[in-house]
């Protein structure tokens, strides 16, 4: 009980003192945060995990090259997208490293709140889209057209689709418009979550190695495609604005040049981890190996991190900073 | 251990309440044809009016709390309601984290192990020593040493928030009785209300962190305790109390000195609740950036890694046997009648902190304190792995039937009928039938919540979920009665079981969409089943509990009249256990729902998907807030439609708390 005592009044304590510091202007949502350390100092940086695959490649080669290289302390936290983007308000993140669009939230932290920066590219280009197995494209050839895919509703019939052809997504977090599409386009589908992009990959492969009918939403990079052959279903191709309402949105998906957003007082302090993740360039091959590690051969992210850095000094020498 | 997690969602009917136990209901006459003629006559109506289940649209209450989003993140570090009101909150809050975090990371992990040993041995005596010692040492063991402690940083950071507000209300509720009947509403919809409601609001004014972390714990954990609090005092005998004031006491003195001492037993287990409530919450606050062992079970259900999330389950179900058995032996401590020495009361505690300090500072000086030894490690990820894919492999066409049938034959038909039946004739039948089970007074708050429902503009999904919680429940009701009726009748079979059920109740309900998904998929069905894990074992335990309570002299009576085993079962012990039976039911169907809701997760659509998407994308937040609020208000109805006679029956549970 004493200790507990102890603690109570060193609570006390630093709440008063917090509190005469922050003086009459009331506490911003940012108070409390602890963003001294990042200052030339090494500090920790706090690295939002994105709940894919590739996302965690991009951060396990920058968590290994900011530890082992520059000698930071690295966070990572597992966060979903645009939860993640909250945390450079709190101060909870220092930086996404794979970001897909998000045009509003640019606006909202970027240009409106001022609290994040945009780094530029990861080098890495994205595509979202429809897919079928290479199987259903070879035996029913018309269905890659999305025009056609009425036609073919029955056969992805499902238990959840409600007598509606089952169109499987992954994450709810993860950018899509696909109930909007399918209300637009006046498909006879029904988009079922499957919760996580494991489970959309667990789908994928069943789909191929025992010929069930699938149309799911997938993505590149990703490593999938480099093993099995998926072929995606065309969509009224994208013009720019076409996806401006996301409840009117009818076209496909456009191209995604995938970026890095850092919080703006991370930007501010110009340390090394900072031109570090500034510099940090690298191919969708590149990814999908570390990728392939950490899914396939049963490595950590770390241990996937530490591989392909070890065999890939040419590509990460330049990103770490001349500074340092 | 089984003053656990649910044991405490049981509403504590508060202390002069003590309305008689209605008897068994006698029939009203013609009540026999009354039930089949509305029955009929609904069936009838619904035919007549069916409609064709149009979707939902983003109805208006989506809409304003859309507008309410942005109002807040426009005005977050302007509006003085936020600069000297919730941010103050938030920095407190955050405070008293930093300052549990650096005490426990402070002492180090040899520091802290011995501390929770020395802890539980002032308290709670060596052998609960002993065990706490061997349960953290397996959270390093299991390689889950920081997410571990950072767990227990947030738990205990909401108990003590918890306790410090929740015994005065408690007291306040117990001597005010205008202040009980206020509270009492307030705490029966905190209690109904899904984990998973929680989250959204609370970032949306704490935005996302520990801190909010940490009130969405506190909120979730604090009715226990003040609940029990309130029966604590509410029990000091009226002679004590009268023995002091004719001796001269003051009221301060009187609660000081008589009411707080002889209540603190049960203080202590209101403690321990909370602790239990707290680590079930604190899992899932990983969603919104807590740290801890949630961050890697949600990780593990991201990859379908059912042995990651195995050991980051035991390891809470480790935290919560060590911190149930570190209260519940203080409870009986805490009795005013055990006497221990002046000398011992004071060198224990001495003794116990030296070594503590001794630990701490050798820990600190030498290199292995630093972390925990890596050659310790153990895990179980690697087997049960490989005994996942063996079933899934195996099992495939099985599993796949069975979610196919149960999704045709059960589920698709349920869910048909809920969707096109009209609100207004749902309304009238939940007025009508609610009434008849549970009296007008609980069909009224029933049909305030359906009407809630559909104000809320999203009866389409509130319906689908109910249709999975409908059948969930059935299938919950079946699998406890059977295990009840069992442990009930075989003391063996019980002792097997009781392990068994413990841990299952600790285990945070996350863990258990795992299995449920790498069997079933992404679909309903996986919610379903996850809900059954979830919900079965309190159920078995008020059932086995029911039937073991039919007095010795009945069954003795029914067995010397010539009953066979079997009738003994369905024309005795059953009937007579109504009473559990009903109890089970409505703990049922409230733990159901809570998982069902989870299970939008992974696939099961509706209300729960709502809410996660209304989490995780922005245009949908408004949907995803009003779904949460839908949630609660289907909680409402179920509880109260299902309440029946159970509600009384709970009020002796808690006189006597198992151990």
């Amino acid at each position: 009980m004493r200790q507990v005592k102890v603690r109570l009044t060193a609570v006390a304590a630093a709440l008063t003192m917090t509190v005469a510091v922050a003086g009459c202007g009331g506490a911003k949502s940012d108070a409390g945060s602890s963003d001294a350390p990042a200052a030339g100092s090494k500090g920790t940086v706090k690295l939002a995990i994105n709940p894919w695959v590739g996302y965690e490649a991009n951060a396990a080669v920058l968590g290994h090259l900011l530890e082992k290289k520059l000698g930071y302390k690295v966070d990572k936290k597992n966060l979903k997208e645009e939860i993640s983007w909250q945390g450079f308000e709190t101060g909870e993140v220092d930086a996404i490293v794979e970001n897909w669009g998000h045009d509003d939230l640019k606006k909202t932290y970027i240009t409106d709140k001022k609290v994040a920066v945009d780094l530029g590219p990861t080098g890495n280009k994205g595509v979202i889209g429809w897919y079928v197995p290479q199987w259903m494209a070879d035996q029913y050839p018309d269905i890659t057209d999305g025009k056609n895919l009425n036609k073919y509703a029955d056969l992805f019939k499902t238990s959840e689709s409600g007598g509606k052809g089952q169109l499987l997504d992954g994450d709810p977090s993860f950018v899509t418009n696909d109930a909007a599409l399918v209300t637009n386009l006046k498909l006879n589908y029904k988009v079922v979550y499957s919760g996580s992009e494991a489970a959309l990959i667990k789908a994928a492969q069943q789909a191929t190695a025992q010929k069930k009918p699938l149309l799911f939403y997938f993505y590149e990079p990703q490593w999938l495609f480099a093993k099995e052959k998926y072929a995606r279903v065309k969509l009224p191709a994208y013009t720019a604005g076409c996806d401006a309402d996301p409840k009117k949105v009818a076209c496909d998906y456009p191209d995604y040049v995938l970026d890095k957003i850092v919080s703006k007082k991370f930007a501010d302090t110009n340390s090394p981890a900072f031109q570090l993740i500034k510099n940090f360039q690298w191919t969708n091959d590149d990814q999908n190996l570390v990728s392939d590690y950490i899914t396939n051969q049963g490595m950590t992210a770390e241990a996937a991190g530490e591989k392909w850095v070890n065999e890939h000094e040419a590509t990460w020498k330049p990103w770490i900073p001349a500074t340092s | 251990m089984s003053a656990t997690v649910t044991d405490a969602r049981v509403p504590v009917a508060a202390p002069g309440e003590d309305a008689p136990a209605p008897g068994p209901r006698r029939p009203l006459p013609g009540r026999r044809l009354l039930v089949p003629l509305l029955l009929l006559v609904t069936a009838g109506v619904y035919l007549a009016v069916r409609t064709s289940a149009p979707a939902d649209g983003d109805g208006a209450a989506a809409r304003f709390f859309g507008e309410l989003r942005d109002w807040v993140d426009a005005n977050r570090d302007t509006s003085p309601l936020f600069l000297y009101g919730f941010n103050y909150l938030r920095l407190g809050v955050s405070l008293l984290v930093d300052a549990i975090h650096g005490a426990l990371y402070g002492l180090g992990w040899a520091g802290l192990v011995t501390a929770a040993g020395a802890l539980a041995a002032v308290v709670a005596g060596w052998r609960t020593a002993l065990l706490a010692v061997a349960g953290f040492l397996s959270f390093g063991v299991l390689g889950l040493w920081e997410e571990s402690v950072d767990t227990l940083v947030l738990t205990l950071s909401a108990v003590l928030l918890a306790v410090l507000i929740g015994v005065p209300l408690g007291v306040l509720a117990a001597r005010v009785p205008a202040v009980g009947a206020a509270l009492r509403p307030v705490l029966d919809v905190m209690q109904i209300m899904p984990t998973f409601a929680y989250l959204a609001p609370m970032t949306l004014l704490f935005l996302i962190g520990s801190p909010a972390a940490t009130i969405a714990t506190l909120i979730y954990a604090i009715p226990p305790a003040i609940r029990i609090t309130a029966l604590g005092i509410g029990e000091v005998p009226a002679a004590t109390v009268e023995a002091a004031t004719a001796l001269g006491s003051t009221r301060w003195q009187l609660l000081g000195k008589v009411r707080l001492p002889l209540a603190r037993p049960t203080i202590v287990l209101a403690v321990n609740q909370a602790i239990m409530m707290a680590l079930s919450m604190v899992v899932v606050t990983a969603l919104i950036d807590a740290p801890g062992l949630g961050q890697t079970i949600v990780q593990a259900l991201e990859r379908v890694n059912v042995g990651a999330a195995f050991d980051a389950g035991l390891a809470i179900v480790v935290m919560a046997v060590v911190l149930d058995r570190i209260t519940t032996r203080a409870a009986h401590r805490a009795a005013p009648t055990v006497h221990r020495s002046v000398r011992v009361r004071a060198v224990g505690p001495l003794v116990a902190l030296a070594v503590v300090v001794a630990v701490t500072v050798l820990g600190r000086m030498s290199s292995w304190g630093a972390e925990f030894p890596a050659a310790w490690r153990a895990s179980f990820a690697v087997p049960v792995n490989e005994a996942t894919r063996w079933v899934e492999f195996h099992w495939y066409d099985a599993t796949e039937a069975l979610k196919n049938a149960v999704s045709a034959v059960l589920l698709d038909p349920i869910e048909t009928v809920l969707t096109t039946t009209p609100w207004w004739l749902f309304l009238v039948a939940v007025l009508i039938f609610g009434a008849l089970a549970s009296g007008p007074r609980a069909a009224v708050v029933a049909g305030l919540a359906v009407a809630g429902v559909q104000a809320l503009g999203l009866w389409q999904h509130a319906m689908q979920t109910l249709a999975t919680v409908l059948v969930a429940t059935v299938a919950t009701m079946v699998f406890g009665v059977l295990f009840g009726v069992l442990g009930a009748r075989h003391d063996r079979f019980a002792r097997v079981l009781r392990p068994v059920l413990d841990a299952a109740q600790t285990m945070p309900s996350f863990v258990y969409l795992l299995p449920a998904v790498a069997l079933f998929g992404a679909s309903r069905f996986t919610a379903i089943v996850a809900a059954v894990i979830y919900a079965v074992p309190p159920v078995v335990r008020l059932v086995e509990r029911g039937v073991r309570d039919v007095p010795a002299t009945v069954v003795e009576a029914a067995v010397s009249a010539g009953s066979t085993p079997r009738q003994l079962l369905w024309k005795v012990q059953l009937p007579m256990a109504r009473r559990g039976l009903l109890l089970a039911a409505n703990q049922g169907i409230v733990m159901v729902l809570a998982m069902v809701v989870v299970g939008g997760l992974v696939g099961a659509g509706a209300l729960g998907y709502d809410v996660v998407a209304g989490f995780a994308q922005r245009e949908d937040f408004g949907r995803g807030l009003a779904a949460g609020f839908a949630i609660v208000l289907l909680g409402v109805l179920l509880d109260r439609l299902t309440q029946g006679a159970g509600r009384r029956a709970d009020h002796d549970r808690l006189r006597q708390p198992a151990t």
